[in-house]
């Protein structure tokens, strides 16, 4: 594949059955679906912030679509993950509705922060999904400390915080490759490596730092695992293209942290498609290049296994289900759309738990007689 | 009732809330075998385990980060920052995600995190050692900030710390961490966040400060003329400020003197005299003044007793504004 090096995992283990052979062809179509409808949505999203709906910044995840769908669900539904600004995808993977993702595009009240938080701050504690973060680099000792409080429970409290039973877990700490430079994964490692605590970093290598090719701007780009090894970290490489790959290989990792409650580190090759953010010249890499990815696409691998290897779905299915997904993709902004703004006093609620006395009087400009001198 | 000094309040403090709580974890470098460069966690470690005290790498951003991962998930850490001028590592870890994820989350996650600082100056340490950086985290909103300077205040103002929901910097003057002894309850008791104390009334001008100052303003007071009515107030909480009682006793006086170690430019000391102004104007009958440490880098032992205020220059600053 492109930009895979050698020591990529690849292909059947050995003894010839990958454990992705005893995922059901349901199941598969499920992924199939998650992926596509991560693609519709990140279409409309890169409509609406042309059309000047979305305000900032847009991440969007075209092309990475099995990395996230494939990674989450080789997860248990309550494994804790953290991740950095490109987050929709895992959003829409670990169970989020297009609407809400959508409004918190928008800035809308019905978003999954109330539209406060925006395109690099999806959260969904119901989903244990504690965010994506803008600040690079900066989640992966959150992610840490996830795990580190699962392990807390289970081992001395011995129940969780929520009253029920402690149990083994792993969280997931998703970074890019340009987060690799970033001093707060170092030491989100080295604590890790010295404390067993039971978080994956899954490096989603797309090979480009905002427009800094990974080589120009890390070393032992070559051999990412290296970075994990040194911290005592069992470490990786996985091509996170097809996403049956990625289970075949992913999975049996995380089964094994879960058990030895020790972490990993993994690099998952991947691309995007779309540059950096919405308004990236994209002057470091060739057309020509994200046509030859464009060749393996994530969705048409998984949509070739299921029409040819198991025949388990027909074209018309597959049209069927994008034609699904377009239609939830458009509902989420026309609902977007319609929902409300914030109401002002959002402007000061949440800051602290209490209305905490003696701030600024926000509440008495926003909702008395707009008096600057107060 | 037991005589303790700060630290040796602050470690009950620490040992009444790890024995009600479970969640609480301490963590921090040198925290456990050792009980922390100040011995402040000393014990804690042998009567609760490694696992609930922890010694970490020399990892600011790791210490910190990890332990809002910790509070996000439901726990209750208390990391300690073994001098403020180690928070410069943490400082992202604080204030872009700690302060932030109540209202980023619309209070869906929170963060019940108590950070604690050995803070300011007095020691004879040098720069990152000794500085005074509060005002830095009271700008950011989200945070909490308290200085308590004396041993009961301290123990009852950290139990408070640690139940509050939000994350809350605790600092302590190491000044006055063995510096004199006081009553200190065994039992679980708490001082409330938010409220400044009244340690000497008076009619003719108002001296406020927190931490190590707050004993360098009562020496001051001593020298003064027996017909000079000073009142005292220890802010205890910096952030927030307790507008009540400062407002209350300039309102009395018309004269205020504010106190501190930090520089003087963009200080708390610049945000206390702005509030008097907008809040007590009609009532003032001079200036509020400043007696603050210089805009310069602390500077190391030698030099630490001209850079810090002291008795003579805060005297010299009440008379004048009384004299005004």
């Amino acid at each position: 594949m492109p930009g895979t090096n050698g020591a990529a995992s690849t292909g059947k283990p050995a003894g010839g059955k990958r454990p992705s052979d005893s995922v059901p062809s349901a199941t598969l179509i499920k992924w199939l679906r998650d992926m596509i409808m991560i693609r519709e949505f990140e279409n409309q999203c890169a409509q609406a912030y042309q059309q000047a709906k979305i305000g900032g910044f847009c991440h969007l995840y075209i092309g990475q679509e099995a990395l996230a769908v494939g990674t989450i669900n080789s997860l248990n539904p309550d494994d804790p993950i953290v991740t950095a600004y490109r987050d929709h995808g895992h959003a829409l993977a670990r169970g989020m509705s297009a609407r809400a993702c959508m409004a918190e595009m928008f800035g809308k009240t019905a978003g999954c922060a109330k539209g406060k938080g925006g395109s690099m701050h999806m959260f969904d504690k119901p989903n244990w999904n504690f965010g994506g973060h803008g600040i690079v680099g900066a989640q992966t000792p959150l992610g840490a400390g996830l795990a580190f409080a699962a392990r807390y429970e289970w081992e001395v409290m011995k129940k969780g915080v929520d009253g029920g039973p402690g149990k083994k877990k792993v969280a997931l700490s998703y970074l890019g490759d340009g987060a690799l430079n970033q001093g707060a994964l170092h030491e989100a490692m080295n604590l890790a490596g010295l404390w067993d605590i039971p978080v994956i970093f899954v490096v989603e290598n797309n090979r480009y730092s905002m427009g800094t090719a990974i080589e120009r701007g890390t070393t032992m780009a070559h051999d990412l695992p290296a970075k994990g090894r040194a911290y005592g970290i069992e470490a990786l490489t996985i091509d996170g293209l097809d996403i049956l790959n990625i289970y075949d290989h992913f999975k049996p990792l995380v089964d094994r942290c879960r058990e030895t409650q020790r972490p990993a580190f993994v690099d998952l090759l991947t691309y995007r498609y779309q540059g950096h953010s919405m308004s990236d010249p994209q002057k470091y890499r060739a057309k020509d290049e994200v046509e030859m990815f464009k060749k393996r696409d994530s969705i048409a691998l998984l949509e070739q296994h299921l029409l040819t290897e198991r025949k388990a779905i027909s074209e018309a299915d597959v049209d069927k289900i994008v034609a699904e997904c377009k239609a939830i993709a458009a509902d989420s902004v026309q609902f977007a759309e319609s929902t409300p703004a914030p109401s002002p006093e959002e402007l000061y609620s949440d800051v602290y738990a209490n209305p905490m006395a003696n701030l600024s009087p926000t509440r008495e400009y926003v909702e008395g007689e707009k008096n600057p001198l107060l | 009732m037991p005589q303790m000094t700060l630290v040796q309040a602050i470690n009950n403090a620490l040992d009444t809330e790890m024995a009600r709580d479970e969640r609480v974890v301490c963590l921090g470098e040198d925290v456990g075998l050792n009980g922390g460069v100040f011995r402040v966690t000393e014990g804690l470690q042998k009567k609760y385990g490694p696992d609930r005290v922890i010694d970490t790498p020399l990892s600011e951003s790791g210490i910190m980060g990890s332990s809002i991962g910790l509070a996000m998930a439901g726990q209750r850490p208390i990391p300690e920052i073994q001098f403020e001028g180690f928070m410069g590592p943490a400082y992202d870890q604080l204030v872009n995600h700690a302060a932030r994820f109540r209202n980023r989350t619309r209070g869906a996650i929170t963060v019940p995190l108590t950070v604690r600082v050995p803070w300011g100056g007095g020691i004879h340490a040098p720069e990152f050692h000794s500085d005074s950086p509060e005002a830095i985290y009271v700008h950011n909103p989200g945070l909490k900030v308290l200085c308590p300077c004396t041993p009961y205040d301290a123990k009852g103002m950290l139990l408070s710390a640690i139940r509050d929901p939000d994350p809350v910097i605790f600092f302590e003057p190491k000044r006055v961490y063995r510096s004199f002894r006081e009553e200190v309850p065994e039992g679980d008791y708490t001082v409330p966040i938010g409220k400044a104390k009244v340690v000497a009334e008076g009619t003719d001008v108002t001296v406020i400060s927190w931490g190590a100052m707050v004993f360098q303003c009562l020496e001051a007071l001593d020298g003064l003329p027996e017909d000079l009515s000073v009142e005292l107030i220890d802010l205890r909480t910096i952030h927030p400020l307790d507008f009540d009682t400062i407002c209350e006793s300039v309102t009395k006086t018309g004269r205020a003197v504010i106190v501190q170690e930090a520089p003087k430019t963009c200080s708390m000391a610049s945000e206390l005299s702005a509030i008097l102004m907008e809040k007590c104007f009609l009532h003032l009958q001079a200036p509020v003044q400043r007696v603050c440490g210089f805009d310069t880098v602390m500077p190391y032992a030698k030099l630490e007793l001209q850079y810090l205020p002291d008795a003579p220059r805060i005297a010299e600053a009440i008379k004048q504004v009384v004299a005004y």
